[in-house]
């Protein structure tokens, strides 16, 4: 059986140079931007406030409730549920949805204050292999208790969306070796809805559980 | 001496062992940054921190610095605030008495295989890429916001022929035909002004200045010039002192080149003669130690600025883990999310009840406080910074999206 090799990434953050003032820019960047734009909307929260922040909302979100004033956008742009989509033009479709409908029941269109405008930004992403290889599970989860937070992110958040893998590298490593079991509730796991460091310890303790009995 | 091993305590093992992975692809390649002046100013102070740091995760990084005459840096220095947005006239003549600059310091030069340039002082030794060859690579640290048309269409003739810019806020953001790349600034953890203090060095530096550490003390640590707003910090603790006792330490360096400069200070010096309370400190360069132990040792820190570039005196004072309240301008909101890590406020009225809240809510402000030095920690330190350099560099050698090194 082949060992887990773990892999680390890091991104490069790129400047579009296109912004919006108002839903229907947004709404037209969003239509226009690259796939790696919409990643690192949906995405940046969760490596900038990862010690911080349990329920990380997107940029979208967060722009429309703090700068536009716009709750019940922002709530509907927050409470994607990114794990339902197998890729990013999917989650594209399900903004350009929400927002088109947000559009037609406005009664105005309010322009952001000066200054406050949404940057669009994208990302690329360099990764590279880590000197670490696990062949069972024990030494699986011992590398986890000390391996950079990136080298979890990608395999969890990369693998999944960015690289078009449709599931979790974790995951299908544990089904290879037979314990399907454990890739479904791996696969279970919302990893979007907590911080990275409360994702790393459930993911150990899961492993160790399940590798104890 | 610091080392990148040093900072293992600080940012954990698995981010510095990944450092020393990126590094290792630049191995061959000699990165030559190049900035018009070695000791003062926030260019020099990160290149004096960060190029050790380079050399011992392995990177040939090396620093030249291009020499110019009077006349030089008063063109640059008209062009640094064309660049703020300030209205100037710069005559033909100089523009050309700053490229003949350029090229003589080229002249005697050696460039490296990526030529960091950093500011617009250098930017036009790009003059001598078709000779020398290279990847080029253009770093504003400056706030580029609004530059006056005219110089920024006389810079951009020479940014176009770049590989990348790199900007430390997404607004500096221009239409430009090469790559653009958000780089923030960062802070060194490790140096006096950021490292952990013994409390006797804390409570010595306020015995000196005739602070009484035993009663709640508000500080902002800045220039005094106008855009840090220090009359408005003046009003905003007098109007919590009404209801909460508290001191305010006004601590930064002297005059400034802003014209109403040294009416502020004047302000400010009769606002402080009237309350024994509020101290304000002249500190020379210098101050770093002074500096960190007055932050150390306040139980608020304000930076009610009203215009700011990145505001890294932000991420000082939370690095230390204090409440900390300021100005909701410029790079600040990247820093401190309101009510989490931090209190973002756009009034004087604002400050005035957040110094009050924050002194009488002491659980509150430590949990701010914990919050504001974990963001840091995590998004504001150098060792992020040499991350960041790093993929700038790897970046010039790849073209595609995702890249596996």
């Amino acid at each position: 059986m082949q060992p887990f090799a773990f892999n680390t990434k890091y991104d490069q953050t790129i400047l579009l140079g296109r912004k919006a003032k108002n839903l229907q820019t947004l709404l037209a960047g969003i239509r226009a931007v690259p796939e790696s734009s919409l990643y690192f909307h949906t995405h940046r929260f969760l490596l900038q406030h990862h010690f911080l922040s349990p329920e990380p909302p997107n940029d979208f979100a967060y722009w429309a409730t703090e700068v536009l004033n716009d709750d019940p956008l922002g709530e509907n742009l927050s409470s994607v549920d990114i794990l339902q989509f197998a890729s990013l033009e999917d989650l594209r479709k399900f903004f350009i949805t929400v927002l088109d409908e947000s559009l037609q029941h406005a009664d105005r269109l309010p322009d952001c204050p000066r200054g406050e405008e949404f940057h669009f930004m994208a990302c690329r992403t360099f990764v590279l292999p880590t000197p670490y290889a696990a062949e069972t599970l024990e030494a699986f989860s011992s590398i986890l208790e000390h391996i950079s937070i990136s080298a979890l992110y990608y395999h969890i958040f990369d693998a999944r969306l960015r690289l078009g893998r449709g599931d979790n590298d974790f995951s299908r490593w544990f089904a290879d070796l037979g314990h399907e079991e454990l890739a479904a509730k791996m696969r279970m796991l919302d990893p979007y809805t907590q911080t990275l460091e409360g994702l790393r310890s459930h993911i150990i303790t899961m492993v160790r559980d399940y590798d104890a009995h | 001496m610091t080392h990148i091993n040093d900072y293992k305590e600080i940012v954990g093992r698995g981010t510095i062992e990944d450092l020393f992975l990126l590094a290792d692809r630049l191995q061959g390649k000699a990165v030559q940054n190049i900035n018009s002046t070695a000791v003062g100013g926030g260019v020099a102070e990160i290149l004096t921190r960060m190029l050790p740091l380079l050399q011992d995760l392995g990177v040939d990084a090396r620093w030249d610095v291009i020499k110019g005459n009077e006349r030089f840096y008063s063109t640059t220095k008209k062009i640094h605030n064309a660049l703020h947005g300030v209205q100037v006239d710069i005559l033909s003549d100089e523009f050309e008495d700053f490229l003949e600059t350029n090229r003589q310091n080229a002249s005697g030069m050696t460039f490296g295989d990526i030529v960091f340039i950093h500011d617009p002082q250098p930017i036009a030794l790009v003059e001598q890429r078709g000779t020398v060859g290279g990847r080029w690579v253009w770093r504003c640290h400056i706030d580029f916001s609004r530059p006056d048309d005219h110089v920024w269409r006389f810079l951009k003739s020479f940014v176009d022929r770049y590989d990348s810019a790199v900007f430390s806020a997404p607004a500096f953001a221009r239409a430009l035909a090469i790559p653009q790349i958000l780089i923030a600034p960062s802070i060194d953890p490790l140096s006096d002004k950021n490292r952990t203090l013994p409390e006797e060095t804390i409570d010595a530096v306020f015995t000196r200045f005739g602070i009484d550490r035993s009663r709640p003390v508000v500080t902002q640590i800045s220039r005094f010039d106008y855009l840090k707003d220090p009359v408005g910090v003046i009003k905003a603790y007098r109007l919590a002192k009404r209801r909460v006792d508290c001191q305010l330490v006004l601590a930064g360096g002297g005059a400034t080149d802003d014209p109403e400069g040294p009416a502020i200070m004047q302000q400010v010096n009769s606002e402080a003669e009237r309350d024994q309370d509020i101290h304000v400190l002249f500190l020379p360069p210098s101050s770093d130690i002074e500096i960190n132990a007055l932050q150390r040792g306040s139980a608020v820190i304000l930076q009610k600025s009203l215009r700011e570039g990145f505001g890294l005196t932000v991420a000082e004072a939370l690095w230390k883990g204090r409440p900390t309240i300021a100005g909701a301008v410029g790079g600040i909101p990247l820093q401190i999310k309101h009510k989490y890590s931090g209190i973002l406020t756009h009034s004087i009225e604002g400050t005035a009840h957040w110094i009050k809240q924050l002194l009488q809510e002491p659980a509150f402000a430590a949990r701010l406080g914990k919050n504001g030095h974990q963001h840091v920690r995590d998004n504001f330190l150098i060792t992020r910074h040499i991350k960041d350099y790093l993929l700038l560099f790897l970046s010039l050698y790849h073209a595609d999206d995702i890249v596996h090194l």
